[in-house]
């Protein structure tokens, strides 16, 4: 097995029994990177210095046999929405697009305690809007797997580095399915955690009460050992919860028995792919072979989920991007006539087109007069949505089903088409708006040979319970294993 | 036009008030930031109050104690749940382009205050008070370009809205200074004018009546004046509208109506001292308030709220009466004594450490407040602690020192650690009071002067001339130390037998 194959816990015990080092691993994947990153374009920013003398660091501190961090001289990488105090924090935007963050985001900190290497900060739909990578303001990423076809959205980058084996995981941040939606076009294993699990301190806030960072890993277990990394209380983000954190990789290989698995009707309606469709009914096959009972569940408000999806989060988003107006960093007009218009052209010229869009709809949800119509609206369906979920849960230890309605699309298919583009976020928006926990893991490939990701959600809190039964899946089929051929 | 009347319409003004107030809490409103004025630019910021990229707020509560504690002692409803919103406008000295504020569920909400006006107690409603974060300051003053100090930023902010209750000028300014006093009193503001740390914005409007009339009068167009920062501008600016209002009524009575004409805002022109035109509230600017997402509501239980409000101290106007009913004090020394919680302590721990009440208050008005107000200092930091305020009382009302005396020994206190008695001696100022100690300077003085000593026992004209004569011839031999009252005494004695 080449070394760039190993998963995270694989190359763990290689660094550990000293059969290569830190720096090796880094040289190795900087190499790959070099090689294979002109193409896939995973990366906006490679820290290659850093990386090198973090990892010779990590490597003496081993041989004076130092306790190290889980993570020792593992390289990572990290989507560009969260702060580093190495190199830029761009959100893939030309408006931050020379923005040094004075400081660590809080996972970034985390990583550094457990001594993870970063190696640099992956690509991303503009501040985090975009379901294809293709919304990025410094050129889209390409799906390792057919480099015509997106990589998802929007953690794009970081779904393609890892599924190209350019970094040993990374990670991304879901505010309606942006780990989950290019985990499963890019055949790797994506969290979302509960909402509040990890802290979003240093997150680049997009939707803020929907906003979580999770991982983007080979296998299950590599993102049970990450989140476990990276989940605890943090007073600075009040939103984070604080709850104990439990030990993810503790029974993380025994089955569960008895399992309980509620597929909702609803998400078999029109609109889901053929191929796809078969490969969540073949997945759940596997799970009754195990002993899990599937039970045909509802969650009656489904429908609406998108709908409201649409009103909170950009609402959201126009007030948190109203900070971006050139005044203390970021990009700011030559000679503006006075400072509104410095605001407007600053931001006219700074914000790509899908960002604009969502500022507006936005500000429109949030006006008076319409905020009730719109904004307190989606609010009572975000609870009806919650009420689905905790009422299925009475029932089921977990709900299942696909993760985007197709496997990945063509470049540039789409993207004149935003109403096509949100439609890829039908099955993953509704564990942002009820807050709970959803893993996407590869379940099969369609002929044409792109990935096909499964959800499972299980309720807020108990990832523990959710990485186990992602874990029960991947150890009866192998279709995580196989790797895309890339080209140099 | 209206037909002109024969009679002369009266009018009552009719204010409210908004009183924006700056907690005096170590830190900013919802990140560790120092909270203090005066500092170089932008050099108490961080992060989060900076706006920048990926920062949190976090709730400072401190500060949320000190506004429940005004909405306690304005005897306000206390939300027991509360949220924050963001109320969202673009302007360069507030970082995230929108301000955290209290929007539908202020922290506080229905009370009043109850203020002397003309010997009678005029209440005044409190609509509301609420806590947000203040702006920073655009700074105009520099070459070529404009300059944002961000050390005000996040500082956190009370704003308090009356109900429109006071309708004239005295009840708007005695309601200012009563909330001055009070945010002082309760310890959650310093309230220095100087320093920002209170701005005002009227709301005024004239009720104008016609008693031959029962249509039941009009208003006029309510005009709000924005960001006033003295009393004197507060004072100025209501005094202007009403007189401005009246006026702009008599040209136009038919227009000039609050049901025809909306809101509007006007600004204080500190140099011109009138009122200018902004913008009618119609233009309102849109502030897109939506819960803040990155907060958690409050939710303030019995033994929070308990705690709070044994930090309430007993408020001025209670202090004021039991001052009047338990010192025997004039109403007027009273209300001096009150006026700060500082000289209220001050004179309670001096009255307590054994200073008669009188005596206490009287020595505080002349000495104490005379000589902290020369120094810009308080009454407290004198170095005569209350503990040495009672010591002097006590030996005046011993009638060991002359009430001149204690003027010097006073000011001698605040240079010495020395005891009052100590400083008297040193500089001769002890009285002398005892008989037999007095007897022979006076014997000495009338065997010195037997012509005023005629003249005295004569009676008649010259007589209380005599007497003050010789009185004189006393204290001046004895160096001004015998009791003019125990020596006037001797003389009598002696000349009048």
């Amino acid at each position: 097995m080449e070394l760039h194959e190993l998963t995270i816990q694989q190359l763990s015990d290689e660094l550990a029994t000293k059969t290569v080092s830190s720096r090796e691993v880094v040289e190795q994947t900087l190499k790959r990177i070099e090689k294979y990153d002109p193409v896939i374009h995973g990366y906006l920013e490679v820290h290659s210095e850093a990386a090198l003398a973090r990892a010779n660091q990590i490597d003496q501190r081993r041989s004076q046999g130092d306790k190290l961090g889980p993570l020792a001289g593992v390289p990572v990488a990290i989507k560009d929405n969260m702060c580093t105090t190495e190199g830029h924090t761009s959100c893939a935007s030309k408006i931050l697009g020379n923005f040094c963050a004075p400081y660590d985001a809080h996972v970034v900190k985390a990583l550094n305690a457990a001594d993870a290497i970063i190696l640099g900060k992956t690509n991303m739909d503009e501040f985090a809007m975009g379901t294809s990578t293709e919304n990025s303001g410094f050129g889209p990423t390409r799906n390792p797997w057919n480099t015509e076809t997106v990589p998802g959205g929007s953690s794009g980058g970081s779904a393609a580095v890892v599924a190209a084996e350019l970094a040993y995981g990374a990670l991304g941040s879901d505010t309606g399915g942006s780990i989950r939606q290019p985990a499963a076009f890019c055949s790797v294993v994506g969290l979302k955690p509960t909402y509040g699990r990890v802290s979003r301190y240093g997150l680049v806030a997009f939707g803020s009460s929907l906003d979580q960072i999770g991982p983007l890993t080979k296998d299950v277990s590599d993102a049970a050992l990450l989140l476990r990394t990276i989940a605890e209380h943090d007073k600075r983000d009040s939103t984070s919860v604080n709850a104990e954190v439990p030990d993810y990789m503790a029974k993380l290989n025994e089955p569960i028995k008895g399992l309980k698995i509620g597929v909702p009707k609803e998400y078999f309606g029109p609109g889901l792919d053929d191929e796809v469709a078969e490969a969540i009914r073949k997945a759940l096959d596997v799970y009754e072979s195990a002993g899990a009972m599937i039970i045909e569940i509802s969650i009656p408000r489904y429908k609406y989920a998108l709908a409201a999806y649409y009103l909170v989060a950009p609402a959201e988003a126009s007030s948190n991007l109203a900070r971006y107006d050139g005044v203390r960093y970021g990009y700011r007009i030559k000679n503006p006539k006075d400072y509104v218009d410095m605001y407007s052209a600053s931001r006219a010229d700074g914000f790509g087109p899908e960002v604009k869009r969502r500022i507006m709809l936005g500000t429109y949800t949030l006006s008076a007069g319409y905020y009730d119509a719109y904004y307190l609206k989606a609010l009572k369906v975000r609870t009806l949505i919650k009420e689905d979920f905790d009422k299925a849960f009475e029932n089921v230890d977990c709900v299942a089903g696909p993760v985007t309605p197709t496997p990945a699309f063509k470049l540039g298919e789409k993207i004149d088409n935003p109403l096509s583009l949100y439609m890829a976020d039908i099955y993953t928006v509704t564990a942002n708006l009820a807050g709970v926990p959803a893993i996407s893991i590869p379940c099969g490939f369609s002929a044409a040979g792109l990935p096909i990701g499964l959800q499972l959600t299980t309720k807020p809190f108990t990832e523990d319970l959710l990485l186990r039964i992602a874990r029960m899946f991947e150890s009866a089929t192998d279709h995580h294993l196989p790797r895309p051929k890339l080209q140099a | 036009m209206s037909p002109q009347k024969s009679h002369t319409p009266q009018y009552r003004p009719t204010v409210g008030l908004e009183i924006h107030v700056e907690l005096a809490t170590a830190s900013k409103m919802f990140c560790a930031c120092t909270n203090k004025f005066g500092d170089p630019p932008n050099t108490n910021v961080c992060p989060v109050c900076l706006g920048m990229p990926g920062v949190l707020p976090v709730m400072n509560r401190k500060a949320y104690e000190f506004a429940v504690r005004v909405g306690l002692a304005l005897n306000c409803n206390i939300a027991t749940y509360t949220k924050w919103d963001r109320k969202g406008y673009y302007y360069p000295d507030l970082p995230k382009n929108y301000q955290i504020s209290q929007y539908d569920l202020p922290l506080s909400s229905n009370g009043y205050i109850d203020l002397p006006v003309d010997s009678q107690v005029k209440r005044v409603g409190i609509t509301r008070a609420h806590l947000e974060e203040d702006a920073g300051k655009n700074v105009h003053d520099l070459p070529d370009c404009t300059g944002v100090d961000l050390n005000r930023a996040g500082v956190p902010l009370l704003e308090i809205v009356s109900e429109p209750d006071m309708n004239s000028p005295q009840e708007v300014m005695v309601y200012a200074r009563a909330m001055r006093q009070l945010v002082r009193y309760l310890g959650v503001s310093e309230a220095n004018m100087q320093h920002g740390h209170m701005r005002f914005e009227p709301n005024i409007s004239l009720w104008i009546f016609d008693e031959a009339e029962t249509d039941g009068g009009h208003y006029t167009p309510i005009v709000e004046v924005k960001n006033l920062n003295s009393f004197r501008a507060l004072e100025k600016t209501v005094v202007f509208e009403i007189e401005r209002q009246i006026n702009e009524w008599q040209a136009d009575s038919q227009n000039y109506r609050m049901d025809k004409m909306s809101k509007q805002n006007r600004g204080w022109d500190d140099v011109k001292e009138i009122t200018v035109f902004q913008r009618h509230k119609e233009e309102a600017q849109e502030y897109r308030y939506f819960p803040e997402p990155d907060l958690l509501p409050v939710e303030i239980d019995e033994a929070w709220l308990k705690q709070i409000r044994s930090q309430v101290p007993e408020l001025p106007a209670a202090r004021l009466e039991r001052f009047q009913k338990e010192f025997g004090l004039e109403a007027k020394l009273a209300n001096l004594l009150t006026s700060e919680k500082s000289i209220a302590d001050y004179f309670e721990q001096a009255v307590r450490a054994g200073a008669s009440a009188k005596r206490a208050a009287n020595m505080i008005q002349s000495q104490g407040l005379r000589l902290a107000n020369e120094r810009g200092t308080d009454v407290g930091s004198l170095g005569v602690w209350p503990e040495r305020l009672a010591q002097l009382c006590k030996l005046a009302d011993a009638d060991k020192v002359s009430a001149t005396a204690t003027v010097a020994i006073f000011e001698a206190m605040m240079e010495s650690e020395d005891s009052a008695e100590k400083i008297a001696q040193d500089k001769n100022l002890m009285q002398v009071s005892d008989a037999s100690e007095l007897e022979s300077v006076v014997q000495q003085v009338l065997t010195e002067n037997t012509k005023a000593v005629e003249d005295y026992r004569a009676g008649g004209k010259k007589s209380k001339k005599a007497r003050g004569f010789l009185l004189g011839q006393v204290m001046q031999k004895s160096k001004g130390q015998a009791n003019p009252k125990v020596a006037g005494e001797i003389i009598d004695k002696k000349v009048l037998g």
